[in-house]
């Protein structure tokens, strides 16, 4: 069902835990879904010095959070903010059609956490 | 490496014995059992004795048995063949919230497309149907009602004798889906009190593609499948020679080892379900705990999807099966858990683990160590799991 690449990911999947430091945190999906999704990330001069997430969900969930916080870690805010499901899905080689909105769910909580940054970042600095 | 089989719910291997009773039927006795010629009545005959013995291993009479293309065939059959022949007497059939899918799409079919109402009673935590609620669903549009004997997800096991009394006492016709109990725990139809029953051969070490429905002399649901004049009449199609024929080997052979291989799968479970319920913590023993198929075991792990446990599973060999939506495509869990009324949640975290006569206690440990292991490193990149954490150490 899943290619080789995915079950890699799955099995050793990048950048997994809580992060005490964070100062971003995205969360998105519920459990009633059978995914939810949280990511981590400390932001520096607008640099994702670090990222990591928290998975509830199936294989494709968990390899897909994986590729996704490789993906913007070291990027700027900006170009997180660009990242697009599609390109985690062709980080991982492809997903099967019923597992395509686990790539739409790491899109969503990148974006959540960015968000949670530049919301905090305006309410510290009016 | 290692492989271990904990699907037998899913199906099962065929039988050694059985295949080598089979396979005179692919080649040599090749013939049609509707020819006249003798190539043909040595298939004739094997159906006919096939026949014979399945009746007399589930207390019915030979002319009872229909053989079908399996559990599904048997199931559409008695649900749409009843009711169509029925219509006239009422539009009204009622069954259980956690039928096999089989069922429940019949039953849907029925409803769209000849107006039929459905009732679907409820059932208990354990997944029991409650008889005061057949009764209290009965109307005098009642035409039908089917409850499975045994659940595939949960195991458990339905009162099936008293409910259909309810359904006799108003002249209503009864039908069991028997497909995951024929086989592993007694079944007799007359016992049962039942007038239609279906059940597949490949749930009892048979084959695949090969199964029957029980009619009880006098009852008449119309054809589904029309063509020759094969199984009496009632149901087309060139009759399956070496299936039927693996079918009454493998029912033969599992009805006279039952209580054998009952005590042993059962040994097996427990010890399973005893583990698991003392080394993993927040693991929801699904079903009852007494009323159960001796071979089912199915737990809610909290916290964790199933969909990712069963894959992890299947990386370390161990083959089970998941009531998670994303296991099986759809959205929803597990009807059969939402109907139990665990939460949804909890639904989508679990794994349903069916036992066979050829497993052994090391594998049974060798699966709860992996288990263990599986589960907590899930459960660590869990962010529900981190919620609760801080009142639970080393889990």
């Amino acid at each position: 069902m899943y290619n080789e690449r995915v079950m890699k990911e799955f099995q050793n999947p990048q950048n997994v835990g809580e992060m005490a430091d964070a100062n971003a945190v995205g969360t998105v999906g519920n459990a009633s879904c059978g995914d939810i999704m949280k990511i981590y990330m400390k932001i520096e001069n607008n640099i994702i010095e670090d990222v990591s997430f928290q998975t509830f969900g199936c294989a494709a969930a968990i390899a897909t959070s994986s590729v996704a916080t490789s993906l913007i870690k070291g990027k700027t805010v900006e170009e997180a903010l660009k990242i697009t499901n599609a390109q985690v899905v062709d980080e991982l080689g492809g997903l099967p059609a019923q597992k395509l909105h686990c790539s739409v769910l790491a899109e969503e909580a990148i974006k959540a956490a960015v968000n949670d940054y530049l919301t905090r970042y305006v309410a510290e600095n009016k | 490496m290692k492989r271990i089989y904990l699907d037998h719910s899913a199906t099962t291997p065929v039988d050694e014995e059985v295949l080598q009773k089979m396979l005179p039927y692919f080649t040599g006795k090749f013939g049609n059992a509707n020819s006249m010629h003798g190539f043909g009545q040595e298939g004739a005959y094997a159906v006919d004795e096939s026949r014979r013995k399945i009746a007399s291993l589930i207390g019915a009479k030979p002319n009872e048995i229909y053989f079908t293309s399996g559990g599904t065939e048997a199931d559409n059959w008695a649900i749409k063949g009843m009711a169509l022949k029925m219509r006239e007497k009422g539009n009204h059939v009622i069954t259980s919230s956690i039928e096999h899918a089989a069922i429940m799409s019949s039953c849907a079919q029925i409803a769209k497309e000849y107006g039929f109402e459905i009732t679907y009673l409820p059932v208990d935590g354990n997944g029991l149907v409650r008889p005061e609620d057949l009764r209290a669903a009965i109307t005098d549009k009642t035409v039908l009602v089917s409850i499975m004997l045994a659940n595939n997800e949960i195991g458990t096991i339905q009162p099936i004798k008293e409910l259909a009394e309810i359904a006799h006492e108003k002249g209503i016709y009864f039908h069991t889906d028997a497909v995951q109990a024929v086989g592993s725990i007694p079944v007799s139809v007359t016992d049962l009190g039942v007038d239609l029953m279906s059940f597949s051969a490949h749930k009892f070490y048979g084959p695949k593609g090969v199964g029957v429905l029980y009619i009880h002399g006098g009852v008449k649901p119309t054809k589904l499948m029309t063509g020759g004049h094969q199984e009496r009449t009632m149901r087309g199609g060139t009759t399956n020679v070496p299936g039927v024929v693996g079918m009454a080997a493998a029912l033969e052979k599992a009805v006279n080892n039952l209580d054998e291989n009952y005590v042993y799968i059962k040994k097996l479970r427990d010890k399973f379900v005893e583990r698991v319920i003392n080394e993993i913590p927040y693991a929801i023993y699904n079903g009852d705990k007494e009323k159960r198929l001796p071979q089912n075991a199915n737990f809610a792990f909290e916290f964790i999807e199933g969909e990712s446990i069963l894959m992890s599973l299947d990386l370390a060999g161990i083959a089970c099966s998941s009531g998670s939506a994303c296991s099986s495509g759809s959205l929803e869990p597990s009807h059969v858990l939402l109907a139990t009324g665990l939460p949804i949640e909890k639904a989508h975290g679990s794994i349903r683990f069916s036992f066979g006569r050829d497993n052994t206690e090391e594998e049974v440990d060798y699966v709860v160590d992996k288990l263990k292991e599986i589960v907590c490193k899930l459960r660590a990149m869990s962010p529900l799991f981190c919620e609760i954490k801080g009142e639970t150490k080393n889990v």
